[in-house]
């Protein structure tokens, strides 16, 4: 096990978690300010995905493609929020859950009429599509760096938002005691609204950014919400410190478990016992993770409220 | 008067078998349901088996032997419960006369029993699972397309041939995956040849950076990746961006790298060798027609799924025509399936004894063409009259 692969790994585990936490951002402040679980969230990321390829193809700017999808998406959001959304504040959790699940199936099927089933082509800028020499020896994707770069600032913005502002403040007020918060004064109707875009405009940025990496294609926002459930679970719901640690640690278990368990049960028994059982392993160690933090800290490691 | 559970039973039978009975007399139609994935992210492949498929039947003048073709589609959603269902639906509801387009091979193995219960040819025009290739061999089962682990053989053999000592291999961790391995470890064996690492991902997944860190601290000089669908993409398009393209040649089965992959990924793809028993650019009459008519109806090229799907048709109307129209006639219909005297795209064809086709297999390199599209280019013929490493073990049972 040399240095440069640990090296790597831990940047491989920086990237994925900090797009799992532009995911589970918005997610989190869904489900902590407004109490309702949106299992559509991931079809937001989707179409964020869509509309950067779509630009991308018809313009070739990459800037004007990210852009667009954010602008797009929160829109698209704030849409969704107000006609439809809206009116499940009131209602439980499973009816919450009936309803969005359904905008799951008609925006992929919306999507696929618009762009079609095959999935469509979106690559990274030329400038970035190699890789960077960050040490002697310790090669890295330059798109990936970016991706890193513009997480770690998303974070820094939104910490500082959430913190800092007014805004924020709602935000909080509206996320520990939302009660409360309505007798202040706070516009709950109109904050709803906002920080449904926001969030949509997070998705739009994992989407958009990822989307060179990964195939943009119908259904891929389903298979990453998972996760994204699980970050929030861990870090807390209603917490952006605990979206933000959730997801580096889910980012880091998750990529340094693939390729370190095999590996490691190389050591311990045969190659094809270890080829068989390492990813089988690698593949629940987020959810172990999970249910050890829900087993010391029942309700996540930053709960927002209570 | 005490209800009686028995005679109930007894009841719906006779009417059951009189319901059945009404449909003795001789067929006025030919009616082929196909059962494909629509949705979802397999979607893709299925829609180029229907739309291939669609096109062999619009080549026809919508008639099988004489007899108009009603083709019943219904959509899998890649899962086997729904499969099973939609299946039951065609073939008690529908009656359908034949069945084709599953696509993938864990739905294929759900559907199958209830297509045989049923006695309804069944001509696959993907999946080819091993189980049907050897001891569950089944006379209504017929795989035009190839067995799952052909074209890794293919590949194993290249590798070998080209001289590559040390090579990597991924695959998804479930049965296809480990299938892939087999098939392409079958032929990649010897002294020179040394499987660096062997690596197992989750079925389904989207990031493979941890992947390819591995791979590049074992430094191979050839990858082989077994990776369907979505999952080929993310693969490709971040093995370029992470610079391993440089240093290491990148092979994949002819499913990691056709149309459906490359429209998605593009020029990154250029280089990558793969296997196939067909491609666009084969030189014989049917396949120019095929090729042409497809992109003229459709404004795309052809995938081999697509290829597969136009076969299958082709193969159907020859059995019609060879029964005279007589469908009803399981037994003649079955024997005039086998002898499969249609034109293939891919040149010469022939099942063998379990139904599995004995064929020729080609490397593919893809490459930019007159055009300037990034498409795939045959390079060279690798198996002649190759056929499946099952076939010994299937005891062909009588109809």
């Amino acid at each position: 096990m040399d240095w440069i692969l640990v090296a790597e790994q831990a940047l491989n585990g920086l990237q994925f978690g900090l797009m799992l936490f532009l995911l589970a951002a918005g997610l989190t402040l869904v489900f902590g300010i407004m109490d309702m679980i949106n299992l559509a969230h991931g079809s937001l990321y989707m179409v964020g995905a869509y509309l950067a390829a779509a630009v991308m193809a018809a313009t070739g700017s990459f800037l004007l493609a990210i852009g667009a999808a954010l602008v797009g998406t929160a829109a698209f959001g704030m849409l969704l929020e107000t006609t439809l959304l809206r009116r499940l504040y009131q209602r439980d959790h499973l009816s919450q859950v009936l309803a969005t699940f359904a905008l799951i199936l008609i925006i992929n099927e919306g999507v696929r009429m618009i762009w079609g089933a095959q999935p469509v082509m979106l690559n990274t800028p030329a400038a970035l599509s190699g890789p960077v020499e960050l040490l002697p020896g310790l090669m890295y994707p330059a798109y990936r760096l970016l991706i890193i770069g513009v997480g770690l600032a998303v974070a820094v913005l939104l910490y500082l938002l959430v913190t800092r502002t007014r805004w924020g403040m709602w935000v909080r007020a509206g996320a520990s005691n939302r009660a409360m918060a309505t007798a202040m004064g706070v516009n709950i109707r109109w904050l709803f609204t906002a920080v449904f875009g926001f969030g949509a405009a997070l998705c739009a940025l994992a989407g958009s950014l990822l989307g060179p990496l990964l195939a943009v294609q119908v259904g891929m926002g389903e298979s990453i919400l998972i996760l994204a459930f699980v970050v929030i679970v861990i870090g807390g719901i209603g917490s952006i410190r605990g979206a933000l640690v959730g997801a580096l640690l889910v980012g880091l278990v998750d990529t340094c478990s693939r390729t370190l368990l095999p590996a490691l049960l190389r050591q311990l028994a045969s190659p094809e016992v270890a080829s068989n059982l390492g990813p089988a392993l690698a593949s629940i160690l987020i959810y172990v993770l999970m249910a050890a933090v829900l087993f010391w800290k029942p309700q996540g490691l930053f709960p927002a409220r209570g | 008067m005490k209800k009686n559970p028995a005679v109930l039973c007894a009841a719906m039978l006779l009417l059951g078998m009189a319901a059945t009975g009404q449909q003795a007399w001789a067929a006025d139609k030919v009616k082929v349901g196909m059962l494909s994935t629509l949705s979802g992210p397999g979607a893709g492949l299925g829609v180029d088996i229907r739309d291939g498929f669609a096109l062999g039947v619009k080549h026809l003048g919508g008639k099988f032997g004489g007899l108009p073709v009603e083709v019943v589609t219904a959509d899998d959603q890649q899962n086997p419960d729904v499969a099973k269902q939609s299946a039951d639906r065609l073939l008690k509801r529908d009656k359908v006369d034949f069945m084709t387009g599953i696509v993938f091979s864990n739905i294929m193995l759900a559907v199958g029993p209830s297509v045989f219960d049923a006695k309804v040819p069944y001509i696959s025009a993907n999946a080819g699972p091993s189980q049907y290739a050897g001891e569950q061999c089944n006379p209504y089962f017929f795989n035009i397309a190839w067995q799952n682990d052909t074209l890794h053989e293919v590949v194993g053999k290249t590798v070998m041939d080209k001289g590559f000592k040390k090579v990597v291999v991924l695959a998804p961790n479930y049965p296809a995956g480990k299938d892939a391995i087999t098939g392409f470890k079958r032929f990649y064996k010897g002294a020179n040849a040394t499987i660096a690492d062997e690596i197992y991902t989750k079925l389904g997944q989207l990031d493979y950076s941890a992947e390819l860190a591995q791979a590049r601290a074992a430094k191979p000089d050839a990858m082989y990746i077994f990776l369907p669908g979505g999952m080929g993409i993310n693969f490709i398009k971040q093995f370029v961006g992470a610079g391993l393209s440089k240093d290491i040649t990148l092979f994949g089965p002819g499913f990691s790298a056709d149309e459906d992959v490359i429209k998605a990924v593009g020029e990154p793809m250029l280089g990558m060798f793969n296997s196939s028993q067909w491609a666009h650019d084969m030189d014989n009459a049917v396949n120019k027609k095929f090729v042409a008519d497809f992109q003229k109806d459709y404004g795309r090229l052809p995938s081999l799924y697509a290829s597969q799907g136009y076969d299958a048709a082709l193969s159907m109307a020859a059995a019609v025509r060879d029964v005279k129209g007589k469908i009803e006639d399981r037994p003649a219909l079955l024997k005039a399936l086998k002898a499969a005297k249609f034109d293939s795209v891919r040149g010469a064809f022939k099942y063998n004894n379990n139904q599995y086709p004995v064929q020729d297999y080609y490397l593919r390199v893809i490459t930019k063409d007159s055009q300037g599209r990034v498409t795939n280019k045959t390079l060279s013929k690798v198996f002649s009259n190759h056929a499946d490493a099952y076939a010994a073990s299937c005891k062909m049972k009588a109809s």
